[in-house]
């Protein structure tokens, strides 16, 4: 197995933060687009080209974050694209005819906005600050997003939200060293922590920077500042139909291959979960069908050393037939990664 | 800033003579970087670090093999709330001096701050580091530490 360079792509001129792939491109003969977003404080639509199979830059989206701009979020549809920036502002764009106009901006976090997410659906958003709180935005028309909760329980900054991929249950994680989960429970018609994961239960001890789902919903990955990287698992991902919540429970803990702060997790819907740390590395981990009982049940794929010269702050799995990897690093570089074996 | 100095009494200490001690070549690269990042001004007095004791020469460790840099400051009391403004300063000025693929790790010196493990924990979290140089008021207060008075230290 190697994980081969596609291309590295240059144009951001600060540090890259997080890259986002549109869900609606990669099959039915439509090119593969991702929007990156960096400390330059614009936002830059990449768009593959069938022929060459190369990336090109297509739009800059600038001028209207005034401060880094750390996440960004498709929506479903891959329609509308969220960017959460530090200037506190949440900017929601949308592509008319290859242009991108902000439609609107979602005010009220107190500082730095670190996250968005759309859920499933695309009816729902989140973000997440370091005024400690999760607040959830739901989609009107016309572009409306109206603050439906404002989530408070974290002791410290949070670093990222991210819905589950079936089921309308938010996670968050933050530089507390905790992991919560969100949820509607129904009755009551208001959001409320269901589950804290924290270190007398085996959780994270140090910030939780990132979490990602398996495709089937059922297993998350987590990543920390403590060097480690978890794996969560549960029964019963619904919460709905009179059944109460199912918990999630640490299956695992994945110790000593990182010797820096690991930032960022994603499992690709083969099973594969893809790490970017701190020291410059990519690494790939599957399942270990070999595991002793009670043994660690993932194992080390294989091992980048200096996928980017600089921090490795993001990676995620494309969608599409043949998924390929695109990492986002401090060197101010996004690379394309395909995996051969 | 309205509030009174958190050490309105610091013991200050005489600037050291600037010879290199030794021909290995990582003491004269550690020595040169402490000479480099000794002068910043501490946020709260017309003093420089190292006349503070918040830096000396023991503070700095360079691994050129791996690219990592370790520098370990004492505040001047427990309670210092300008450690991490410190920390700031101590960034910035490394990053003028050093390739950009250094890694640097800055932490208070063991039992020299009464929440040891939360400044630590801030000054090494890039996300908060890189928004706190954002903030307007933040920036100036590390480009005064840096910049002004540079001549008269």
């Amino acid at each position: 197995m190697e994980l081969k360079e596609i291309q590295r792509l240059e144009g951001h001129t600060d540090r890259v933060w997080s890259l986002d792939w549109n869900p609606a491109t990669g099959h039915a003969g439509i090119p593969l687009v991702f929007a990156s977003c960096s400390g330059d404080k614009t936002v830059r639509i990449w768009e593959q080209n069938l022929s060459s199979g190369l990336w090109a830059c297509k739009a800059v989206l600038e001028e209207t974050h005034i401060r880094t701009v750390r996440s960004c979020a498709w929506s479903p549809s891959g329609k509308l694209l969220a960017t959460a920036s530090f200037d506190g502002t949440t900017a929601i764009w949308e592509n008319v005819g290859g242009d991108f106009e902000c439609v609107s901006t979602l005010e009220g976090h107190e500082n730095e906005v670190k996250s968005v997410c759309w859920n499933a659906s695309g009816t729902l958003l989140a973000t997440c600050g370091r005024d400690k709180s999760v607040w959830i935005w739901e989609v009107l028309p016309g572009n409306e997003f109206e603050c439906v909760s404002v989530l408070q329980g974290h002791a410290q900054d949070v670093k990222m939200v991210k819905w589950h991929p079936t089921e309308d249950i938010l996670f968050s994680c933050s530089f507390d060293n905790s992991i919560k989960v969100w949820a509607d429970e129904g009755d009551s018609e208001d959001w409320g922590c269901v589950q804290t994961l924290r270190e007398p239960n085996n959780g994270h001890t140090s910030t939780v920077w990132a979490l990602s789902f398996n495709a089937s919903g059922d297993k998350m990955v987590s990543c920390s500042d403590d060097l480690t990287v978890k794996v969560w698992g549960t029964e019963n991902v619904g919460i709905q139909s009179g059944g109460g919540f199912a918990p999630w429970r640490h299956i695992c803990t994945l110790t000593g291959y990182h010797d820096r702060t690991v930032f960022s997790v994603h499992w690709s819907r083969e099973g594969i979960f893809a790490s970017g740390a701190a020291d410059n590395a990519i690494r790939l981990f599957v399942d270990d069908n070999e595991s002793q009982v009670g043994g660690p049940q993932y194992k080390l794929l294989l091992k980048k050393e200096q996928a980017h010269d600089m921090d490795v702050n993001f990676v995620q799995w494309s969608p599409g037939e043949k998924p390929m990897l695109a990492s986002a690093s401090d060197d101010g570089t996004i690379k394309v990664w395909e995996l051969i074996s | 800033m309205t509030l009174g100095l958190i050490n309105a009494n610091p013991v200050v200490h005489a600037k050291k003579e600037r010879i290199a001690r030794s021909e290995d070549s990582h003491a004269i690269l550690d020595f040169a970087l402490t000479n480099f990042v000794r002068d910043i001004r501490d946020p709260e007095h017309p003093y420089s670090l190292e006349q503070l004791s918040v830096l000396s020469e023991e503070s700095i460790t360079v691994d050129d093999k791996l690219g990592r840099i370790l520098i370990t400051f004492t505040p001047t009391v427990q309670h210092c709330s300008m450690a991490t403004v410190i920390g700031l300063c101590l960034r910035v000025k490394l990053k003028h001096y050093f390739p950009p693929h250094y890694k640097v790790d800055i932490k208070v010196s063991p039992g020299s701050h009464a929440d040891e493990e939360s400044v630590n924990k801030q000054l090494n979290d890039k996300e908060r580091v890189a928004a706190a140089m954002e903030n307007p008021n933040l920036r100036q207060l590390v480009d005064e530490c840096l910049y002004s008075d540079e001549n008269e230290l």
